[in-house]
């Protein structure tokens, strides 16, 4: 019963810092760039703080949520 | 009133979309009154008040008795609906009145509060909604109060979540004040106490439902509001249908103009700059993204700053404490997001065209190297002058308006679009509505946030464990009007800018409640005293470094200024508490296990409510 539990917690836990990971890196990693995003081309630093870190955000919350579901589902700890 | 098959939240889907068809309806009928010669000022009336109305309305059908419905809505609310009440309740009058505003005047580094303010949902969705939602709190003390268990980290959970939302909150009624002013053509004082009547009437007898069904009203509003002006700009100015794809090539002709313009180059005068007073002139490019280590750095701080305190203002995070299941909280951040993102992304276009229509000299409406009498007869740059919200200062006396003699106010980029840009009043009218409704939402939430913790974890859980709930509820009902008063009278006093207040708010929440709540559920060695001395100390650094900065006259140490002034009370805080945590004792079984059963969807709520 515990050991269920702990494996639940441990792949939650995993699944917690991959999402981050990919947080940071929309957050922090790419804006470090800063002009280094701009190309005579395309306005890229305009548009990863303006548009392309948010729509990454939306879509890796929805991941996640769908992600957890399915450990949740995995361990049979989800809501009934 | 029509009785609904299935109840009110089977019905979601025709309530909302017979409402949002009722009010483009209206909107449409604005448009022909307009046209029929009904005066402006009228039409102003009819916007605010048919939708105040709207709310009242809700609010008052709403109502209820039960502490259930009163704190947490029944917990019955779905994840779409929450997704769009939290964002309603998220974006406030500085996000509607003064984001466009900010990016067009202080260019790419205002983009660091996009960042910040959406990234903060992906801490929310992982680190922290989907337990506190097991947790079955009611709010965000109650949880921090159960966890560690005793009445002083209650108790300090309280205080840093009051002077947080307190203010954010004076901010909110300080731009209902604004907009009902403006729209009613009454004086700023009345608006604010107005705004206020319309505020309490949609949560006083309803609490959170109220709360949620009305937000959910005000988000449509608002949204509509903010995008119309958007798509009729690009289309105006033939950059194209979707506003979003078009403002690519749209950045890049703004990008030619500023370099021709001297934007960064030639900054006003400091004559010229005392005669604006205020006001600022235009000296950051759209686009030119940061260089060096420390605009790098202070991109970084406050992005992150604004994510912490995102995922620690309880007016949020109770929102998560409504749906029906832990399952649905995951989901809802997400829809959350989404909603945001209907803004949020929309926002650099906004500051992006009205770039275009000011600066580009193939544009009719530009004003840039037009002679200054020309430009100072203009009907709105006359209306929007007499107001204090631009002016004109002919710095080198040579009749011509240059880039370094335009001063404005960030706000009127959003407010003075539509005339800016031809557009007839109703359009006027329905932005001044969408202010209205953004402020009025985001007020309701952060006084129902205070009001709810005063009422449940002071009076409730330490004051008179004994009350009966009808007590309580009144309670919490005198509360919220007090409250919602004395958030007037400092709103009417005018003391800060309506961003440096709402900046503030951020910081106070993760300075003092962000590692609390994020360890409590991730570090079960996590203690009473640790969480104690984390709250305090995280708190105090924080609220320290800002008199020192902002009033005081210190330095900012590393470019933490008194917007970024969590980058010092978090650390402290974090420090702290894992430091007094490992020197105290661990939690008792009890205790651990509770933080087991946070951690699976599965089972009942964890706290007796």
């Amino acid at each position: 019963m515990s050991s269920k539990k702990e494996q639940h917690w441990a792949k939650t836990r995993s699944l917690t810092f991959t999402v981050l990971a990919v947080w940071a890196i929309f957050s922090f990693v790419i804006h470090w760039a800063g002009e280094g995003l701009n190309s005579p081309s395309f306005p890229g630093a305009y548009f990863m703080a303006g548009m392309g870190s948010q729509i990454a955000f939306a879509i890796l919350v929805f991941w996640f949520a769908s992600r957890q579901n399915k450990i949740d589902e995995e361990f049979g700890l989800e809501e009934k | 009133m029509i009785r609904l098959e299935g109840g009110f939240v089977a019905n979601l889907g025709k309530v909302y979309g017979l409402y949002t068809l009722g009010f483009l309806g209206f909107v449409i009928l604005m448009g022909i009154l307009e046209a029929a010669g009904v005066e402006n000022t009228i039409i102003g009336w009819m916007f605010v008040a048919f939708t105040v109305l709207i709310y009242a309305l809700i609010g008052v059908l709403s109502r209820t008795m039960e502490s259930d419905q009163y704190y947490v809505a029944g917990r019955e609310v779905p994840a779409v609906y929450n997704g769009m009440a939290t964002a309603a309740d998220w974006m406030s009058g500085a996000s509607f009145i003064a984001m466009a505003g900010g990016i067009y005047l202080k260019g790419y580094p205002y983009m660091a509060f996009l960042v910040g303010w959406t990234g903060g949902y992906v801490l929310v969705a992982s680190l922290i909604a989907p337990y506190l939602r097991k947790f079955g709190a009611y709010t965000v003390p109650d949880f921090i109060g159960t966890r560690y268990g005793g009445n002083l980290a209650r108790f300090c959970a309280v205080i840093i979540l009051v002077v947080a939302s307190f203010t954010y909150v004076t901010a909110q009624i300080n731009g209902t004040g604004t907009v009902a002013a403006r729209a009613l053509q009454i004086p700023f004082e009345l608006g604010v106490w107005i705004g206020l009547a319309g505020i309490l009437f949609c949560s006083m007898l309803g609490g959170m439902r109220a709360v949620t069904w009305t937000q959910v009203a005000q988000y449509i509003v608002l949204i509509v509001a903010y995008l119309i002006p958007v798509f009729w700009m690009s289309n105006k100015l033939g950059y194209g249908l979707i506003p979003h794809l078009a403002q690519f090539e749209a950045v890049g002709r703004v990008q030619e103009l500023e370099s021709i313009l001297g934007v960064g180059t030639l900054m006003p005068t400091a004559e010229a700059q005392a005669a604006a007073g205020g006001l600022a002139a235009l000296k950051v490019g759209i686009n030119d993204a940061s260089e060096g280590f420390m605009e790098k750095w202070k991109f970084f701080t406050l992005v992150l700053c604004m994510m912490a305190g995102t995922a620690s203002l309880p007016h949020v995070l109770m929102r998560y404490f409504t749906t029906d299941s832990v399952r649905n909280a995951r989901k809802s951040v997400g829809w959350s997001l989404l909603f945001i993102c209907g803004l949020y992304l929309t926002a650099p276009a906004l500051a992006t065209f009205t770039k275009l229509s000011l600066l580009d000299p193939n544009v009719a409406t530009s004003i840039i190297g037009k002679s200054v009498s020309e430009v100072t007869n203009l009907e709105w740059i006359q209306q929007w002058s007499n107001v204090g919200f631009l002016k004109v200062v002919d710095g080198n006396g040579d009749g011509i308006v240059q880039i370094n003699e335009f001063f404005m106010r960030g706000d009127i980029v959003v407010l003075a679009t539509p005339e800016m840009a031809g557009l007839p009043y109703v359009i006027s009218g329905l932005v001044a509505a969408g202010g209205l409704a953004a402020a009025m939402s985001t007020a309701d939430g952060l006084l129902l946030a205070i009001a709810n913790a005063l009422s449940h974890d002071l009076y409730y859980k330490i004051i008179d464990p004994k009350a009966d709930t009808k007590t309580r509820l009144i309670v919490a009902r005198i509360l919220l009007v007090c409250i919602g008063a004395a958030g007037a009278f400092v709103a009417s006093l005018k003391l800060t800018s309506i961003l440096g207040a709402v900046a503030w708010a951020f910081c106070f929440a993760n300075s003092g409640l962000f590692f609390p709540l994020v360890l409590g559920v991730w570090w079960k060695r996590a203690n009473r005293a640790g969480a104690i001395a984390g709250m305090v100390g995280g708190f105090g650094a924080g609220a320290w470094y800002l008199y020192m900065v902002q009033f005081a006259g210190m330095t900012p140490w590393m470019g933490i200024d008194g917007l970024r002034f969590g980058m010092i009370g978090m650390p402290v805080s974090l420090v702290l508490m894992i430091v007094v945590s490992l020197m105290t004792e661990e939690p008792d079984a009890e205790t651990q296990k509770m933080v087991d059963e946070i951690r699976i969807p599965s089972g009942k709520v964890v706290s007796g409510n």
